[in-house]
């Protein structure tokens, strides 16, 4: 049967990526459209999202799914092979649980640390730390969140797996995320990016360290 | 069948734990209902949930799970009864959607216009009637979010039906007015659920509760 997928996306978005992770997990052929999701919206991203006006949205035969998440949940249900969820419902729940502390808490904590004042600094990159140690319990011995294999929870944490070290390398500051702070989560950075369908998912390293750089010049010029 | 075990902890007014209520309700699910003090928390309720701390918390022969979506999912993923979701994966996401757009957007903007003061009161209102008009968009044609019956998106806006009514008695001003005729007939149709009509907290007790909460915000100057 013929497929048509697309991914409407942005090439340094961790949210647009995670379900280009999901798809070549599934080994799922997709066409790629960039947004510039700084400048103009473009009329498919407002005709495909209107409620959010936002990447990544999958358009599956022409119908379009958005929120990273559901479309990931959508992914696994429509193409089997590989598994990005556990079968029993329990260890599915848990799953579930995880991705949404990650996506409601740590995300949220993480990019307030990084872009506070000074003044609120230290207690932004407290909170962001508490996340962070309630994270790395999870992963419990664990290769990945998933087990063995990378499962939903490694790919909703890809903002930790792969940006946030290269965040805290344009901004000077190596406080959240360190070997010293968080040994177990560390290791799990450097498996989650060492593994091929995941490498094969990321933003080019230099495009993005250099694209924060600018952030952190442009934050510093506004004080 | 092996003898099932199911606690629900919650409170009397935990719109999130309601949704798990009405969900084990539809199921026909024998539970023990566990209603705890949140200003005094049991040691059971930080052991099933130590991350969050809150309710609703859902054990199932031993299991906690928490976080009323991932909840809703669960009991409809181990009792098959009068699924909550349908089987088509489009559709699915599109119930998935709407429930997140209630959690993340609406309840958050219609919470902020009855939490806040001033502007931030201003943004919160002028979010929540942007939010409002997605929602009745999404009801076109529909008698409820998930079509003929109810589904998950149905259970996420649920607390619309028996809440908003007791804000606007407290604050005296009407966020889902007339300018939502869908939404309205649709609060109409799901009040009148025998789930929604059993099960919600009584008016009076919720309009003692949410009056004092409103004047402890915004003490009289």
């Amino acid at each position: 049967m013929s497929e048509e997928v697309k991914v409407l996306g942005n090439w340094g978005s961790c949210f647009s990526r995670r379900v280009e992770l999901a798809l070549k997990i599934k080994g799922v052929e997709y066409e790629y459209i960039e947004e510039d999701v700084y400048g103009n919206k473009s009329p498919l991203l407002l005709k495909y999202n209107p409620v959010h006006k936002k990447v990544p949205v999958l358009l599956h035969n022409g119908k379009p799914i958005a929120e990273s998440l559901v479309i990931i949940e959508y992914i696994e249900e429509t193409w089997k092979g590989t598994p990005i969820l556990p079968e029993d419902p329990y260890e599915k729940a848990m799953a579930r649980f995880w991705t949404k502390f990650v996506d409601e808490k740590c995300l949220p904590a993480l990019w307030r640390a990084v872009w506070s004042p000074e003044n609120e600094r230290e207690k932004a990159v407290e909170e962001a730390c508490k996340c962070l140690e309630t994270l790395q319990s999870a992963l419990n011995g664990k290769r990945f969140f998933g087990g063995d294999t990378v499962g939903l929870v490694d790919i909703a944490a890809n903002f930790i797996g792969f940006w946030l070290r290269i965040i805290q390398e344009a901004t000077g500051h190596g406080d959240l995320l360190s070997a010293e702070k968080f040994p177990t989560l560390f290791k799990w950075t450097d498996e989650f990016v060492s593994c091929s369908v995941v490498k094969q998912s990321l933003p080019p390293r230099d495009k993005l360290l250099a694209f924060f750089k600018a952030r952190v010049a442009e934050a510093n010029a506004s004080k | 069948m092996a003898a099932e075990e199911v606690k629900l902890l919650k409170t009397w007014s935990s719109r999130f734990g309601l949704r798990v209520v009405w969900a084990l309700k539809l199921k026909g699910i024998q539970y023990d209902a566990i209603d705890e003090d949140l200003s005094n928390k049991s040691a059971l309720l930080l052991q099933y949930n130590p991350v969050y701390k809150k309710v609703p918390v859902l054990v199932h022969n031993g299991k906690p799970i928490s976080e009323s979506l991932v909840i809703l999912e669960y009991i409809d993923e181990t009792w098959k009864q009068n699924p909550i979701l349908p089987e088509d994966p489009l559709e699915k996401a599109r119930e998935r959607f709407w429930a997140k757009f209630n959690d993340e957007k609406l309840l958050p903007s219609i919470w902020g216009a009855f939490t806040k003061e001033g502007k931030e009161r201003e943004e919160a209102i002028a979010a929540a009637v942007e939010n409002l008009k997605f929602v009745e968009e999404e009801l076109k044609g529909k008698k409820f979010f998930g079509g003929e019956k109810i589904g998950l998106a149905d259970l996420a806006f649920g607390w619309l039906a028996y809440l908003i009514c007791v804000f606007d008695e407290v604050t005296g001003f009407k966020i889902v007015d007339e300018r939502y005729p869908l939404l309205l007939a649709w609060m109409q149709e799901f009040s009148q659920l025998p789930i929604a009509k059993d099960n919600c907290p009584p008016h009076d007790k919720l309009v003692i509760k949410y009056q004092a909460l409103y004047e402890k915000l915004h003490p009289a100057k």
